[in-house]
């Protein structure tokens, strides 16, 4: 009887942990970090937190949508340096950034540009059936050369050198640079996730993905195209990351080599660290929001208390251990 | 929410697989509000006859009609549309785990009858799906995510999902098999409510004889792709005499058995119980030279029964003992070093590695064996060996480099035969190795048995085709529902007799 009382409670405790661990990690590091470094607890640190977590949750939101129908999306890193690089040329070496007409035009064809990435990565996974790591794995080499090719070699900047010797003339819009900034930054980023939200749970085809991702022959007997949703995911996987892309464009004003490539790892890392949170289970983008959040914290805390920058990804490392164990530990 | 009475007839159906006749003119009749049994042994064409009609086997020929109408069910969209559902046993299949009962109930809804609108209303979904699972009377949290569920529970999601769908025609294709007897009675009720209230037909397949009586009102039986008997369900009606029409071919030949002597026993289980009661409480022993067979219908628990011997499935309690030694493996690397050999019923899938050559398979289970003086493995010697089990067994093969996915069948059993006679073990467990084999490698692979029987080893053989076991075994126990619920002699007792204990005649 004692023994059964027990196990009951045991399985509640483990039940709440796995459930509400990611939010309670993140409450524990900020009440320890602000009791122990005061300057932590400040409104321009919380700002600080949130800024720096913003081109990594919007690129997250898109592998949460790869991952909703059972994929990961390994190009999104070199979709964003690839999104930068163009757009930043459209503004430096073409000029478009001297009226706002042109800049929203040049934001928008980049992001038409960087669908055709989307379009070879869908090709590879439903056409050609390569499982859809080692197709994104492909195409990340792709197009991070392809970028690469394309800038020269080296970095996009205002007033850069041309390869003929002539010096580029274009300049990257003001409000452009604005948007990388806080307020903007954030609220794009808060924008993008709610949008992302409500298209997954409240939209038929976020339902359909999320039938696709768990039970492919299900959705398929059900009627449900589990092809055209897959390459649908992809597109939208990739849309999200130029806008990533762009934002770091916006955040430094310039396109340096595999400036995108970075976060691809932070990435993969928020959205499975948010599938476990509030015991959804399931890749969804609020949880993804956390997710970034509590590495940002963790980042931010650890370098605060002088943990020098290259031991910063031993408690990472550990951390998406820790968070990748619950969710799976649960499912067991 | 009573669906308007409708007739079902099929009629002339037929159907051919590459080299069987799987169903040859079938007739078939449901209505409105009925429960008919559809029942038969492995391999009479029941699942095939239900495939037809839910539109999975599109190749058939022959007519269906709905209330005299004729119809064409060529795809499952069109089975659905006609308002044909089929629950199969294998509930996981038609099921997304992460999410809702609610949302699992209304998937078919969400796909399908959502026409221009984008978004989905949740208090819809919500509302339908209670509505439906309280029309039923069933007890399920909608919120609750369906890996949660219990099997029998998953079941009830599934013909849910069929009533939202305002089916005329349900197949539940052995519902009972995984469930225990409460979950039984009350999924009973569940059909009962079903066929009376809702007027839906229902079709009822099941290897359990008995529970038939008790549910169902008409009953077919088929034997070998045909219909041999159509009647109402009596009280004058007894299962010996169901078994006597459900009796299928008889083993091509008379095999002629070898006489062996029998000596001491060499296996004894007691009380062996796998975790999570896939089998309970098995006690059998096997003696030297003895040739045991384990019979049941597909679903009885056999494969469970040699894998959880095999420490492929965890035991919770019992024992194994080997020559007086307890040895109750925990995991197969154990079986292996304490002398249990394991030929698996899925060949291609756990028994051989497909694209490895035939001399590589027939090695991999005793490389120490062949190994050099630097501990090297030798690929010369791994060929000899193989080469000289190619004569033993006579393996149909250009070489023993041939990669084994090339070979047929008969011949692939026969290399993980093989595989393990090179390795000297003191048991050998075959589940099911004549299926899907040929009828003169089934020869073969029987004189093989008999030569490890020979040799003073321990055989379990376990099958469905109880000709075969009458055929080879010396002993066999019959297993029901995760049990053995009877031994015998095989000099003792006939195939009647089997189908009798494995559809829980007691």
């Amino acid at each position: 009887m004692g023994n059964a009382s027990k196990t009951v409670k045991k399985s509640s405790v483990m039940d709440f942990t796995t459930k509400w661990g990611t939010l309670l990690t993140i409450a524990v590091m900020v009440i320890v970090f602000s009791i122990t470094m005061p300057t932590f607890m400040t409104a321009a640190n919380m700002v600080t937190i949130i800024r720096a977590v913003c081109i990594v949750t919007v690129i997250a939101t898109g592998m949460t949508i790869s991952l909703t129908v059972n994929g990961l999306d390994l190009s999104v890193g070199s979709t964003a340096t690839f999104a930068n690089t163009v757009c930043m040329t459209f503004f430096v070496w073409y000029s478009f950034g001297d009226n706002v007409g042109s800049s929203l035009l040049a934001i928008l064809m980049t992001i038409i540009i960087c669908t055709v990435i989307a379009g070879i990565n869908a090709l590879l996974i439903v056409k050609l059936r390569i499982p859809d790591m080692l197709a994104t794995l492909s195409t990340m080499f792709m197009f991070e050369g392809v970028a690469m090719t394309y800038a020269g070699g080296g970095a996009i900047n205002e007033n850069m050198m041309r390869p003929d010797g002539s010096t580029a003339e274009g300049q990257v819009p003001d409000f452009f640079r604005e948007i990388g900034k806080e307020p903007w930054i954030i609220i794009v980023m808060l924008v993008l996730v709610l949008l992302v939200f409500l298209f997954l749970t409240y939209t038929k085809h976020g339902r359909y993905m999320y039938a696709v991702g768990g039970n492919p022959e299900a959705a398929r007997l059900s009627g449900i195209n589990v092809q055209k949703y897959r390459a649908l995911a992809y597109l939208m996987s990739t849309v999200l990351a130029s806008i990533g892309g762009m934002l770091i464009g916006a955040r430094v004003g310039n396109a340096q080599i595999n400036s995108g490539t970075p976060y691809l790892m932070g990435s993969v890392a928020a959205a499975h660290i948010g599938m476990s949170v509030a015991g959804v289970g399931k890749p969804n983008a609020l949880g993804t929001l956390a997710g970034a959040i509590l590495i940002g914290v963790l980042e931010n805390g650890l370098i605060m208390a002088s943990v020098p920058y290259y031991a910063v990804n031993i408690f990472k490392g550990a951390v998406l251990a820790i968070a990748l164990a619950l969710n799976y530990a649960r499912k067991k | 929410m009573k669906a308007a009475n409708a007739k079902l007839s099929m009629r002339d159906i037929s159907i051919e697989f590459p080299g069987v006749k799987a169903l040859s003119n079938v007739d078939f009749d449901l209505e409105s509000g009925q429960i008919r049994a559809l029942i038969g042994a492995n391999g009479a064409g029941k699942s095939t006859l239900m495939k037809v009609l839910s539109g999975v086997n599109s190749h058939y020929s022959g007519k269906i009609f709905i209330d005299g109408e004729e119809c064409e069910i060529r795809s499952p969209k069109a089975a659905k549309n006609l308002g044909i559902e089929i629950v199969y046993q294998e509930v996981d299949v038609a099921l997304v785990p992460y999410l809702t009962v609610g949302e699992n109930i209304m998937l078919n809804t969400l796909a399908n009858k959502m026409e221009k609108k984008q978004t989905v209303n949740w208090n819809y979904i919500r509302k339908t799906a209670k509505e439906a699972l309280a029309r039923l009377e069933m007890d399920i949290d909608i919120r609750k995510t369906v890996s949660e569920l219990s099997l029998a529970e998953k079941q009830m999601v599934l013909i849910a999902r069929a009533v939202v769908e305002e089916c005329k025609f349900l197949i539940l294709d052995e519902p009972t098999a995984p469930l225990s007897n409460t979950e039984t009675e009350n999924f009973f009720k569940i059909v009962r409510n079903l066929a009376q209230t809702e007027n839906v037909g229902i079709v009822f397949i099941s290897h359990r004889l008995a529970e038939l009586f008790e549910i169902c009102e008409h009953i077919t039986i088929m034997k070998d792709g045909m219909v041999v008997k159509d009647m109402p369900i009596t009280k004058e009606l007894t299962i010996k005499q169901i078994v006597e029409y459900m009796l299928g071919r008889k083993f091509d030949e008379n095999y002629p058995k070898q006489t062996v002597e029998i000596g001491d026993v060499l296996l004894d289980v007691n009380g062996l119980t796998e975790r999570d009661n896939k089998v309970k409480n098995i006690d059998l022993n096997v003696r030297k030279g003895e040739i045991v067979a384990l019979a049941g219908l597909v679903g009885a628990g056999k494969t469970e029964l040699c894998k959880t011997l095999f420490g492929a499935y965890r035991s919770c309690s019992g024992d194994v003992t080997l020559n007086g030694k307890k040895i109750t493996p925990k995991n197969p690397t154990q079986a292996v070093s304490r002398g249990l050999a394991l030929v698996p019923e899925e060949r291609r899938k756990e028994g051989v590695l497909v694209t490895d050559p035939l001399y590589a398979n027939i090695t991999i289970s005793s490389l120490n064996k062949f190994l050099s003086k630097i501990r090297f493995v030798s690929k010369s010697r791994q060929r000899e060996a193989a080469r000289t089990k190619i004569n033993e067994l006579g393996i149909k093969t250009p070489s023993e480099n041939q990669a084994v996915a090339l070979l047929s069948g008969g011949n692939q059993q026969k290399v993980v035969v093989g595989k393990w006679l090179v390795s000297d073990s003191e048991i050998y467990i075959f589940d099911e190795p004549t299926k899907g084999v040929d009828v003169g490698a089934k020869r073969d692979i029987f004189q093989l048995i008999e030569g490890l029987a020979a040799k003073g080893k321990g055989v379990i053989y376990a099958s469905c085709e109880f000709s075969e076991i009458l055929a080879i075994a010396d002993r066999v126990y019959v297993m029901f529902d995760g049990e053995i619920v009877k031994e015998m002699n095989v000099k003792d007792t006939n195939e009647k007799e089997l189908l009798y204990y494995s559809t829980g005649g007691r």
